[in-house]
């Protein structure tokens, strides 16, 4: 059990239970900054992973933008009291169904990725990860890169067009 | 004329008279004499090309070979229906009597059916009639002849309902339709085993595969199905109970088709399948049977009978039964011969009995008519003559034949047979003159009013008593029996004619005669005081043997019963069934309503199921195959 | 000791817990939030699987930084969608929106 394997099990667990507050808190707050502990547990993740660039790109945009942009949204549409803005579904029938198809869900996938051999690779990493990744985006990958993009660009003009309400000219 | 040209027209002869049919039904009923005459010249027309093939068929063996040509009409693999026509002897002989007998019956109506609004469609019936008729009898096969069997009930049906005003005779077509039937399933169910045992139902190809079955019960039932057709068509006990009810149609339809050529199909049909009945002597005896026992139990009926259509309805009745019964003794020969003599003159009766009911305007009571011979000489002398034919005095032509069927009767080994035809010979004789002395020579005064009847009715009556003089003559041993030497099947018994036979019914027939005279004419014995000291027995008499009041109370319970379970069944279970499933349907979409709740939750949780499932299925097929 | 199973094996967990919030939650907001969850159980599966399996490829983490970025504008156009919603029915409750039901 090295340090490697201690600190996986550390951060592993602090991001489940950060997840399992996101949808169990029945203050809608409260489930949005356990949100921001959960995008800080993953990126722990990926660092654990050695992969740093992707590690800092999630705690800059999820648990800094996306973040930020969920708390607007939750002061913007609050309207009752804030206790009980999150609560769960009231049809009882549906939580619990959909509790047991996920829970077989989760043991299905579980059980068949544990009892699977997987083809590990022998190669190492390549030394300089930013800059390694970065000929990849701008070579072989470009054009996802340029649509991802336009992507963004699409999407905050649609968000700014709906949230605004279209005019009619 | 090329006799191979002239038999392959010979589909012409029934064509004819439907052509005629279709034309009156469709154009020609707007003007009622027109259409008599069309359908008086189509008939003429088949009758003159029916004699040239006769001439030819009994001109030489030549002409007396088997002629049959057939178009194929329906082909599957396993099945081959044919249309064809076959001509031969018997074939001839049934294309003369009834195309002659038909062209008579419809001269007649003229006169007959003068004034009566259904002028045209009579004609048309009549015509559909002949064609039917002439159909079936040159047809070639099984198959065709049922199709036309069953036509020719159809026309039974529309001419004995004709005076559909009358409940009676709405009554009476029904009934004749109806018990028809009953034997036209077992006969179609005999030709269906047939066809499945067989694989044909052409006569000839029939002919060649039937002896190797012979006396399996598979034939033996086959031929009792087949015996069921004959049994309702010809009237046999026990379905011969419409063919007295059939007289409330017109009498020239009760001379033409009750008497003369539709209930003789059935015997007809015996004859034509005469080699599968022959094979067993089992079905031969039934048929005997039968036929001996509706012989005498419908003369004993026409004993007391006071409607001078039903004595000579009971009359027919009884010598189908003879005609039948010569068949059973394997006397194939006498029966055609006693169908076509039988033909001449019981046309030839009724028709008289026409002429008297129409000059006694519609009164049908022998018990009203009398003195009639003063007022009415033709049709009196021309009865005389048909009551000779019938009670078998030679040497008129009903000696001949009946003589016949009494000699198959007796040389072959059948004794009660013989002593039950000769009964029944008296009997016959008896009641015939029975009629004639009370109604033509009675002392009621009822005949006062009559006339004698007009020439396009008494014409025919003259030519068919002059047939039924001398045509007995062509199957007697004057003329070394032609007839029999044309007319007879494989295995047909064939004897040597006895005098001694000949003598005996001669002097049964004059027998019956004479008590005729003696109870009725010179009243020697009271006839009302025997009927008070046989009051018991006449009563039975009068009223048929209750036979129609036992089938109506058989139907009550029996069918009626049974439709009630049947009913029972369908309104609960098979209604039950359906509704049922209607219930279900709608009961389970109310519930089922309820998934649909708007709610876009739910809708996810349903598409996460599925793939869930489909996960699952997926995974464990991998990890199977991998295993 | 610890290799590529555990973490796919937090992926799934991660995965499961975000799915429940979809179901069971009934705030539309939460529901974005546990889709973005999901989205980031799915970014671990393709890292790890990655590091461990094609590393020199570096096709896990350039696909994650796609996701990221696909999730972030659905979530912006998301919330959008959800203001807008908020504007005509005052509610964020999903129950409230059911006028497709029977």
């Amino acid at each position: 059990m090295t340090l490697k394997d201690i600190s996986f099990l550390l951060i592993a667990g602090f991001t489940i239970v950060s997840a399992l507050g996101v949808v169990t808190f029945k203050n809608i707050v409260h489930s949005a900054l356990s949100l921001v502990l959960t995008f800080l547990g993953v990126a722990g993740i990926y660092f654990q992973l050695n992969a740093g660039f992707v590690g800092v790109v999630q705690i800059l945009v999820y648990a800094g933008a996306i973040s930020v942009l969920i708390i607007f949204a939750i002061m913007l549409v609050m309207d009752t009291e804030v206790n009980k803005t999150n609560l769960p579904n009231p049809s009882l029938g549906t939580s619990l169904l959909g509790g047991y198809i996920i829970l077989l869900l989760t043991v299905t996938l579980g059980a068949s990725i544990w009892f699977s051999s997987f083809p590990i690779s022998a190669q190492l990493a390549p030394k300089d990860d930013v800059g390694f990744l970065a000929n990849l985006m701008l070579g072989k990958y470009v054009v996802p890169f340029e649509i991802a993009a336009v992507l963004l660009l699409v999407a905050v003009v649609g968000a700014i067009i709906l949230a605004k309400g279209a005019e009619d000219k | 004329m090329n006799i191979q040209n002239l038999f392959a027209h010979a589909w012409l002869i029934p064509l004819l008279p439907f052509l005629v049919f279709a034309m009156i039904g469709l154009i020609l009923h707007r003007w009622p004499k027109v259409s008599a005459a069309a359908s008086i010249a189509g008939i003429a027309t088949s009758f003159i090309i029916s004699l040239q093939i006769a001439w030819a068929v009994f001109g030489g063996p030549a002409g007396a070979a088997p002629f049959e040509i057939a178009a194929r009409w329906l082909s599957m693999p396993g099945l081959r229906v044919d249309m064809g026509i076959l001509i031969d002897p018997l074939t001839a002989v049934m294309l003369v009597v009834v195309t002659l007998v038909a062209s008579l019956v419809q001269i007649y109506s003229l006169g007959y059916m003068h004034g009566d609004p259904g002028f045209a469609s009579y004609y048309a019936y009549q015509s559909l009639f002949a064609g039917s008729m002439l159909g079936l009898v040159i047809s070639n096969n099984f198959g065709q002849i049922f199709v036309f069997w069953e036509l020719v009930g159809i026309c039974s049906y529309l001419l004995i309902g004709f005076w559909f005003g009358r409940n009676s005779a709405k009554e009476a077509a029904k009934k004749a339709f109806i018990t028809n039937r009953v034997g036209d399933f077992g006969f179609l169910l005999g030709i269906l085993f047939l066809q499945i045992i067989f694989g044909t139902l052409n006569f000839a190809d029939l002919a060649d595969k039937i002896p190797q079955y012979a006396n399996s019960a598979v034939l033996i039932t086959i031929s009792i199905l087949l015996l069921a057709g004959p049994v309702g068509k010809s009237a046999q006990f026990p379905l011969h109970v419409w063919l007295p009810d059939a007289m409330e149609g017109p009498t020239p339809v009760s001379a033409l088709i009750h008497a003369a050529t539709m209930v003789a199909a059935g015997v007809y049909l015996i004859a034509r399948a005469f080699f599968i009945f022959n094979t067993s002597p089992q079905t031969m005896m039934v048929i005997a049977i039968i036929g001996g026992f509706t012989a005498l139990f419908a003369a004993s009926i026409a004993l007391v009978q006071s409607d001078i259509k039903r004595i000579l309805a009971y009359s027919t009745l009884s010598q189908l039964g003879y005609m039948v019964m010569a068949m059973g003794v394997g006397a194939m020969t006498a029966g055609m011969f006693h169908l076509m003599t039988h033909a001449f003159f019981k046309s030839l009766l009724f028709l008289g009995a026409g002429s008297v009911i129409h000059a006694m305007t519609d009164e049908q009571n022998i018990w009203k008519m009398g003195g009639l011979y003063k007022k009415m000489p033709v049709t009196t002398w021309t009865f005389i003559i048909g009551a000779l034919a019938l009670a078998g005095i030679p040497p008129l032509s009903g000696f001949w034949s009946k003589d016949e069927i009494l000699l198959g009767a007796y040389a072959g080994g059948h004794m009660g047979l013989y002593i039950l035809g000769s009964l029944v010979a008296f009997m016959t004789a008896f009641y015939m003159f029975r009629l004639i002395f009370v109604a033509f020579f009675g002392s009621n005064t009822g005949g006062e009013a009559a006339h004698e009847s007009p020439h396009v009715m008494t014409v025919p009556l003259i030519i068919l008593a002059v047939i039924s003089v001398f045509a007995g003559f062509v199957g007697s041993p004057l003329m070394g029996n032609i007839f029999g030497h044309y007319v007879t099947a494989a295995g047909a018994a064939e004897h040597e004619p006895s005098a001694a036979i000949m003598v005996v019914s001669s002097i049964i027939a004059i027998a019956g005669i004479f008590l005729a005279w003696l109870i009725y004419q010179r009243k020697a014995v009271d006839y009302e005081a025997l009927k008070t000291k046989y009051i018991g027995i006449w009563t039975l008499l009068y009223n048929k043997y209750y036979i129609d009041e036992f089938y109506t109370w058989l139907i009550a319970h029996f069918v009626d019963g049974i439709a009630k379970v049947f009913f029972w069944f369908d309104l609960y279970v098979i209604n039950g069934l359906v509704n049922g499933l209607a219930y279900i349907t709608g009961r389970s979409g109310l519930q089922l309503r309820y998934t649909e709740d708007g709610q876009v939750q739910t809708y996810a949780l349903y598409m996460l199921a599925g793939v869930v499932i489909i996960l699952i299925t997926a995974i464990c097929a991998v990890f199977t195959a991998l295993a | 000791m610890i290799g590529l199973s555990h973490y796919l094996i937090l992926g799934c967990i991660l995965f499961g817990i975000g799915a429940y919030g979809v179901i069971a939650k009934r705030n539309a907001v939460a529901v974005l939030m546990s889709v973005e969850l999901m989205l980031n159980a799915v970014n671990i599966n393709f890292v790890a699987a990655g590091k461990y399996i094609a590393p020199a490829a570096g096709i896990g983490q350039l696909f994650a930084i796609f996701v990221i970025v696909v999730a972030a504008a659905e979530v912006a156009v998301g919330l959008a969608l959800i203001i807008v919603l908020f504007k005509a029915r005052k509610s964020v409750n999903l129950s409230d929106f059911n006028i497709l039901k029977w």
